[in-house]
C-alpha cells in the first residue's frame, strides 16, 4: 500500500486552562481521497485541523504531511497544504485578485497569472476579479478563500465547514468543484456536521467526538449503519407482552406497554414495514397512531461513544 | 528563505500604505507642518537660535524623530495587530514561513513607511526653511540616513512587538500614547536638556529618546546633548532588546499559537 498522505499518531492537545481538545489520535489518510471528519459542534475537528495546518501546536504526537514531519520540515509540509477556515475572514479593502496571488507568494511560490486565472474561473469569481472583498457576498468570499487555498497549487486540501451557511446552489457547486480536485489528484480532507454532506463526498468518514476519533469506515459501510429508522406505534390498548406471532420482527415495547418500535433499514430492499402492518392486524393490535423518526447523527454519536465505552468494559 | 512569501507580504502591506495615503503620509506631515508653523514661527521669534543653529532649523532633528518614533510604532502594531483582529492571521500561521521571514517582511515595509515619511518631512522643512536667512543645511548626510534607518527599523520592531501584545485596539494605543508621545516632548524635540532647570537635566538622561534626537541632531548641526557614540549604543541596544523579544514571541508562539 503506498504511504498515507497524512499521518497522525498519538496526537493529543491540551489547551492552556487545561481543556483536552485532542486525545491520542491515531489517523492515516491515503493520497487522492475525499475524507470526511464528522462530529458535533466542539468535538475538535477544527482544533486537529489546525495542528495539522500549523496554526496551533500540537502538546504531544507527531503529524506527517506528504511525508514531512510538520514540525520539523514545516516548510516543504506546509508548502503542500492547502487550508479553507470555517470562519469568512478576508483583508476587506483588498481585491480578489491580489489576495489570492498574496497568498501564492505567501506559500512560496513565483507569480503565475495564469493559474491565478484558471482558479478563479474554475470557482466562477473571474469576473469579480477586481472586486474588493467588502463587495462580495458570503458565498463569493467563501469561494474566494478557496481560491487563496488553491493559489499555491497544494497537494492536501483541507475544507473546514466549506458549506455551512451556503445556500443549495453553491453547495453544489463547491461540491463540484472537490470532485474536479480530486480528479485532479488533490487530497481532501473536509469537516462537517451534515450526514449528507459526508454522504454526498466523501470516500471515508471519520468520526470525532469529545476529542477521540471513534471510528474511521469507508462511507458506504457507515451510512449502512446510519441508515436505520424507528417506525413507533401507538397502541389502542396497552399489551403485556409482545405476541407470539410478532416475536421475529426485533420490536421492542416500551414500559407502559402503549409503544412498539419497530426498527428498519432505510437501505434494504424490503424494509419488512408491509409485512409488520398486516402480522399487526392479524394479531389483533389495534393502532391509535404511528410515527417514524431517524436517529439524529448527535443520537449516533452518542451511541457510538456507549458502544465504545462498551468495548472496553 | 522563504523569499516570494516575504515580498508578498511586504509588497501587500506596501499597497496598504498607499491605498491609505491620506492617513500614512498626509497628515503626518500635516501635523509636523503645524509644529513648524507653532514652534518655528512663533517660539523662532523669541528664541532666536540654540548654541549658534537657528531655532526653525533646530526643532527639525526632533520633529522628524517624533514622527519616526509614533509611525514606526503605529504602522508596525497596526500591519500585525489586524490580521490578528480580522482573523487572516490563519492564513500566515499555516503558511511555509518562519519568524525571520514574517518579521522582516512587516518591519521591513513599516520602517520603509517611516524612512520615507522621515524623508517626505525633512524635504517639507527644508522647502520651509529655504527662503529663511538660515537655509537648513546637514552636516554629516551619512549618519543623519544611519541614524534615520536604525530608528526606524527598531522602532518598527517595538511596534510589531506591541503589536502582537495588544488584544484590543485600547492596548494598541496605549504605549505610544502614554509612553512614546511623553518621552518624545520631553526629550528635547523642541529644545536642549541643557535648556531644562536642575534637577530634570538628571531625570532627562532617564529618557532614552534624549539620546536618539540628541545624535540625529549632531548629524545635522554637530551639536549634542549626550555623546554621539552614547546615542549609538542606545538605539542599538534597544534593537537587541526588541529582537530578543520577537524572537522569545516567536519560540514560544506568545499571543498567536494556541
Amino acid at each position: 500500500m503506498a504511504e498515507p498522505v497524512i499521518s497522525v499518531s498519538h496526537l493529543d492537545k491540551t489547551y492552556r486552562g487545561g481543556f483536552q481538545a485532542l486525545k491520542d489520535i491515531n489517523l492515516e489518510i491515503e493520497k487522492g481521497e475525499i475524507f470526511a471528519l464528522l462530529g458535533p459542534n466542539g468535538a475538535g475537528k477544527t482544533t486537529l485541523i489546525s495542528i495539522i495546518c500549523g496554526i496551533v501546536n500540537p502538546s504531544q504526537g507527531t503529524v506527517k504531511a506528504a511525508g514531512f514531519d510538520i514540525v520539523k520540515q514545516f516548510r516543504q509540509a506546509r508548502s503542500r497544504i492547502g487550508l479553507v477556515p470555517q470562519e469568512l475572514t478576508t483583508d476587506a479593502f483588498e481585491t480578489v485578485w491580489n489576495t489570492t496571488s498574496f497568498s501564492r507568494g505567501l506559500f512560496g511560490k513565483p507569480s503565475n497569472p495564469a493559474h491565478i486565472e484558471k482558479t478563479l474561473k474554475s470557482l466562477s469569481l473571474w469576473d469579480k476579479k477586481d472586486n474588493q472583498l467588502r463587495t462580495l457576498s458570503g458565498g463569493m468570499k467563501r469561494r474566494v478563500m478557496i481560491a487563496k487555498a488553491l493559489s499555491h497549487e497544494p497537494e492536501i486540501l483541507f475544507l473546514d465547514e466549506p458549506t455551512a451557511g451556503v445556500d443549495v446552489e453553491l453547495r453544489r457547486d463547491m461540491w463540484e468543484v472537490v470532485r474536479q480536485l480530486r480528479a485532479d489528484g488533490v487530497t481532501i480532507i473536509l469537516t462537517t456536521h451534515y450526514i449528507e454532506e459526508a454522504e454526498e463526498m466523501a470516500d471515508r468518514v471519520g468520526v470525532i467526538s469529545k476529542g477521540e476519533i471513534i471510528l474511521v469506515e469507508e462511507k458506504a459501510e457507515l451510512m449502512h449503519k446510519l441508515g436505520k429508522k424507528h417506525l413507533k406505534l401507538q397502541l389502542a390498548e396497552p399489551l403485556r407482552a409482545i405476541p407470539e406471532a410478532l416475536k421475529d420482527y426485533g420490536l421492542t415495547l416500551s414500559d407502559n406497554g402503549l409503544e412498539l418500535t419497530f426498527t428498519y433499514d432505510t437501505k434494504a430492499e424490503r424494509t419488512g414495514i408491509a409485512t409488520l402492518m398486516k402480522a399487526l392486524s392479524d394479531a389483533g393490535v389495534r393502532l391509535k397512531d404511528l410515527s417514524t423518526d431517524q436517529s439524529s447523527l448527535e443520537q449516533i454519536f452518542v451511541d457510538l461513544v456507549k458502544q465504545r465505552a462498551g468495548a472496553f468494559r | 528563505m522563504n523569499l516570494y512569501a516575504v515580498r508578498a507580504i511586504y509588497l501587500f502591506e506596501m499597497h496598504r500604505t498607499w491605498r491609505t495615503m491620506w492617513q500614512s503620509i498626509v497628515s503626518p506631515v500635516v501635523s509636523t507642518a503645524l509644529y513648524f508653523v507653532v514652534f518655528g514661527a512663533a517660539l523662532g521669534s523669541r528664541i532666536s537660535e540654540i548654541e549658534g543653529v537657528a531655532y526653525g532649523n533646530f526643532i527639525v532633528p526632533g520633529l522628524i524623530m517624533m514622527s519616526l518614533l509614533t509611525q514606526s510604532i503605529s504602522n508596525a502594531s497596526f500591519g500585525i495587530y489586524f490580521p490578528k483582529f480580522v482573523g487572516t492571521i490563519y492564513e500566515l500561521l499555516s503558511a511555509p514561513v518562519s519568524f525571520v521571514e514574517i518579521v522582516l517582511a512587516y518591519v521591513g515595509a513599516a520602517a520603509t513607511k517611516s524612512i520615507i515619511l522621515g524623508l517626505v518631512i525633512l524635504a517639507t522643512a527644508y522647502g520651509f526653511r529655504y527662503f529663511t536667512a538660515a537655509p537648513l543645511a546637514i552636516m554629516h548626510p551619512i549618519w543623519m540616513l544611519v541614524f534615520l534607518f536604525l530608528t526606524s527599523f527598531t522602532f518598527s520592531l517595538f511596534g510589531f512587538i506591541i503589536g502582537i501584545w495588544a488584544d484590543g485596539f485600547e492596548k494598541l494605543q496605549l504605549v505610544p500614547l502614554l509612553i512614546v508621545q511623553p518621552l518624545t516632548f520631553l526629550g528635547g524635540s523642541f529644545y536642549t536638556i541643557t535648556m531644562l532647570p536642575g534637577v530634570w537635566k538628571k531625570v532627562a538622561l532617564f529618557d532614552p529618546v534624549v539620546y536618539l534626537i540628541s545624535g540625529f541632531r549632531w548629524a545635522f548641526f554637530g551639536i549634542t546633548d549626550v555623546n554621539v557614540g552614547v546615542s549609538l549604543a542606545a538605539i542599538g541596544g534597544f534593537l537587541a532588546f526588541c529582537i530578543f523579544i520577537v524572537w522569545r514571541i516567536f519560540a514560544t508562539g506568545y499571543r498567536l499559537k494556541a
